[in-house]
């Protein structure tokens, strides 16, 4: 065991004594995404690396602190990456930054989510145990599945050390086309799409204008362009587009006004709550304002929930950042991280105050 | 299969007097079953070999029954045990003869299929593949394809995570679910995921994939449905030699292809499917692999060529492409009955699903003949190739005093290789009785201690399913002491 882990160990167990918490943090590009940090600084960053890469078993095994920028290099050298274009937000986002938070990009909808590409993962537990589950192979029911209960829990169930991936190969070929019309006709055609065997990987709406993203074989790539029959997009302008969705960079996001993420069923009709961007085929709707209360309300009608996705402190306390639990899951949730942080060491607030 | 093995079971004290009569009051008469005629049918799952009779046999007809029955259980303590089609291979819905065996089979309805949403709402009773075709009038269906689809229920693939054979590109179960409804064993109704792609909170839906019903009992399930795609052409290669088949699926993925599903078959399984189905295999082959191609007219000529292309590269003796979708079928057919086709060569058999890093294929499949050598037992490998996924089917007859155990040890050695090899001992069968002990191959005792505790959070007393999935502590401790001997312990430990 490295000195590092050791010297964690420690830290996790005087701080379980002494009734202290810990803020688990890698490179802080995600600081914004839960509730505010509290406790004192476990930095991952000292453990980095690429444990395990080959390309042939569509597996790659990174420490914790390993920046994403180093892994999608290694990956883009073999022709492969991570299909589920997770936000870096920032040149300093980690690997175990990326699980913790447990974001997908624009390729979501065509691919899944990042939960969908964790194969295994090891761990310090709140009780200073090193854990490891799941682990490299793409099919694996052996225990329960702990890697993809990791992923999105903001580092509330321990310290994650180390990450199995599965990767996937670049796409041959990709194209993007756009289309003026209405949110309601937007929603209208992506469902419509979406049932047909058409090769979209990423959608947007904003402001009367969809983009669709084609990618797969160069033939069926031209072909559905053939049939969508849409404006092209140049190559250039398209990356640079889904890139800035991806990084939140779009002018959309811009300034401080409170961001609102609805994850709702694609065929949810048009919310009316304000300026709307549109994303995974109409399953992701993102707003700059609202009131929450009504907001919320609205998600759970249409049969999803509303993250406060960034906002400042004040609102996050006042609106709370997640959709609230029903009774039975908040006690099983409240059980789960008791299970795996008995002494609540971890970033406690991050998700739930309870937790 | 004539002889029955007892389970070791954890024994639970409770009024079971007071536990029949509760339910009598609460349940239909046809809905409870008591008598040992009556039960006889549920005393055991696709895992034959191991058969118990439970205290009860319940069939709630709907989610209300259910709960009402998990209401008396939890205040009583009685342990429930939930079952599907069990068709599962592990042992998974074997009964506890102290308990209650649930059966969902009658909640089997259809609730909705929206084909704008791409989704359906089942309930668990409901077999894989009317999911499909209740989907097919859309252009749709549903991905997960376990070779027992025509018998499996969907709540069965839920609580197994259930895989296929083209689950390489489209997804386990845990991919293909959004949501699942259940009920905690206080009978508290609980919605995991919902109709959006994900759900605030932890991943409490990943975590019941798989859980083998230890978490919750699930009264209804959304799944996700998929757009048929336009064409699908499968190439069958055959091959010399083993090892050159287990290095050309390297090649294919290393050449960027994810094939929609990539099998092997060793010549045994050949031998036995063959002269079953008439799928056309090549019986001089040493191994044959199924690759196959899905999407667009165009997206699969140019797969194929690809694929094609690698395959001859790899070496193969033969090729051949389905030219219709007859054709395709056929080939196919010959692999799904490959379980079927050993059970007519055989009195029994055992089928093992240990995973592996694909690159130790060959180095597995030459311990495997040697193993088959050193227990006297034939054996059988059809491999999910694309994903590592093996079955050696571990051919032996339960009348012959000793061969169920030779079988049993020869189980054991290759889960322990797999293990070794970098792997899983459970790809997509699950745990369940059959190998609870080999578990303690694969997982430290903290880690084990962590499963309980998680098992907790859900079912503080341990009524669900009991002595399934994970061993207890004491039991993980003699394993290791009986495998070396009582002096050290195991590397892991």
């Amino acid at each position: 065991m490295s000195t590092l882990i050791e010297n964690w160990i420690g830290q996790i167990a005087d701080a379980a004594k002494s009734g202290r918490m810990l803020a688990i943090r890698g490179g802080g590009s995600k600081a914004f995404y839960g509730g505010p940090e509290q406790g004192e600084r476990l930095d991952v960053r000292g453990h980095r690396g690429i444990v395990a890469y080959e390309p042939t078993e569509l597996v790659v095994t990174a420490r914790a602190g390993t920046p994403l920028v180093e892994l999608a290099a290694a990956l883009a050298e073999k022709g492969q990456w991570l299909a589920f274009e997770p936000p870096h937000f920032g040149p300093s986002a980690t690997v175990g930054g990326m699980l913790a938070s447990g974001l997908s990009g624009p390729r979501r909808q065509a691919v899944g989510a990042l939960r969908d590409f964790v194969l295994g993962a090891r761990l310090l537990s709140g009780a200073g145990e090193e854990l490891s589950f799941g682990g490299q192979v793409m099919k694996n029911v052996a225990g329960y599945d702990v890697p993809r209960l990791l992923a999105g829990s903001l580092g509330t169930l321990g310290v994650v050390l180390e990450v199995s991936l599965k990767v996937l190969p670049l796409p041959v070929a990709e194209k993007s086309v756009r289309f003026a019309v209405d949110e309601a006709a937007a929603l209208g055609r992506l469902n419509q799409w979406g049932g047909r065997p058409v090769p979209i990987s990423a959608s947007a709406w904003h402001d009367g204008v969809l983009t669709l993203r084609l990618s797969g074989a160069t033939a069926a790539v031209q072909a559905a362009q053939r049939t969508l029959a849409g404006d092209d997009l140049a190559d250039a302008d398209a990356t640079a587009f889904w890139q800035s969705l991806r990084e939140q960079t779009h002018a959309f996001f811009a300034g401080d006004a409170p961001l609102w993420r609805l994850s709702l069923p694609s065929v949810a009709p048009p919310m009316a709550l304000g300026p709307t961007l549109i994303e995974w085929g109409g399953a992701q709707r993102w707003l700059r304002t609202g009131d929450a209360g009504a907001i919320r309300a609205a998600a759970v009608k249409a049969g999803g929930h509303a993250t406060l996705f960034r906002g400042d402190d004040a609102l996050k306390a006042a609106a709370g950042v997640f959709q609230p639990l029903t009774a039975p899951l908040a006690r099983i949730h409240r059980n789960l991280k008791h299970a795996f942080d008995p002494q609540g060491v971890f970033n406690r607030g991050r998700m739930y105050p309870e937790l | 299969m004539s002889m029955e093995t007892t389970v070791a079971e954890r024994r639970f004290t409770f009024d079971r007097q007071a536990l029949t009569a509760r339910l009598r009051e609460l349940l239909p008469e046809h809905a409870l079953l008591a008598e040992e005629e009556d039960m006889r049918p549920y005393d055991c799952d696709g895992l034959t070999a191991y058969r118990q009779l439970p205290l009860l046999v319940a069939l709630p007809e709907d989610e209300a029954q259910t709960q009402a029955i998990l209401r008396v259980c939890h205040e009583l303590r009685a342990p429930v045990v939930p079952r599907g089609a069990a068709t599962g291979l592990s042992g998974g819905a074997t009964p506890h003869s102290d308990g209650v065996l649930v059966s969902l089979a009658k909640l089997k309805k259809i609730i909705s299929v929206d084909p704008l949403a791409r989704t359906a709402v089942v309930q668990p009773g409901v077999r894989n593949l009317s999911v499909s075709e209740a989907a097919a009038p859309y252009g749709l269906y549903y991905a997960p394809d376990p070779s027992s689809q025509i018998a499996c229920t969907i709540g069965g693939n839920v609580a197994e995570n259930a895989g296929g054979v083209h689950c390489l590109k489209y997804g386990l179960t845990v991919h293909n679910v959004l949501r699942v409804r259940g009920l905690t064993i206080e009978g508290d109704v609980v919605e995991f995921g919902n109709a959006a792609l994900d759900a605030p909170g932890y991943d409490l839906l990943a975590l019941l994939n798989g859980s083998e019903g230890l978490l919750a009992m699930i009264t209804e399930v959304t799944v996700k449905l998929t757009p048929k795609p336009e064409l699908a052409q499968v190439v069958i290669a055959s091959f010399a030699d083993v090892r050159r088949a287990g290095d050309a699926v390297a090649s294919i993925i290393a050449a960027g292809i994810i094939p929609a599903g990539l099998e092997m078959m060793d010549k045994k399984a050949i031998h036995a499917v063959e002269p079953y189905v008439n799928a056309g295999y090549d019986m001089d082959a040493e191994a044959i692999l199924l690759c196959e191609s899905d999407g667009t007219p165009e997206e699969v000529a140019e797969e194929i060529g690809r694929m094609t292309a690698v395959l001859e590269a790899s070496g193969a003796a033969g090729i051949r492409v389905s030219q219709n979708e007859a054709e395709r079928l056929k080939f196919w057919a010959g692999r799904k009955a490959a379980f079927p086709a050993v059970g007519r060569i055989t009195p029994d058999y055992l089928c093992m699903d240990g995973t592996i890093p694909r690159k130790r294929l060959a180095e597995m499949l030459d311990a495997i003949n040697t193993l088959s050598e050193k227990y006297a037992l034939r054996c059988a490998n059809v491999f999910h190739a694309g994903d590592g996924n093996l079955h050696p089917l571990i051919m032996y007859d339960a009348n012959q005093p000793g061969e169920l155990e030779r079988a049993a040890a020869f189980g054991a050695a290759i889960l322990q290789l797999s293990v070794r090899l970098g792997g899983t001992i459970t790809g997509e069968h699950g745990v369940g009785i059959e190998k609870i002990d080999v578990m303690a191959e694969q997982f430290t005792l903290a880690e084990i201690a962590a499963f309980h505790r998680l098992k907790k959070s859900f079912d503080e007393h341990g009524l669900l399913n009991p002595g399934k999935g994970v061993p207890t502590l004491a039991r993980c401790r003699e394993y290791t002491q009986a495998r070396t001997g009582g002096a050290a312990i195991s590397p892991r430990f």
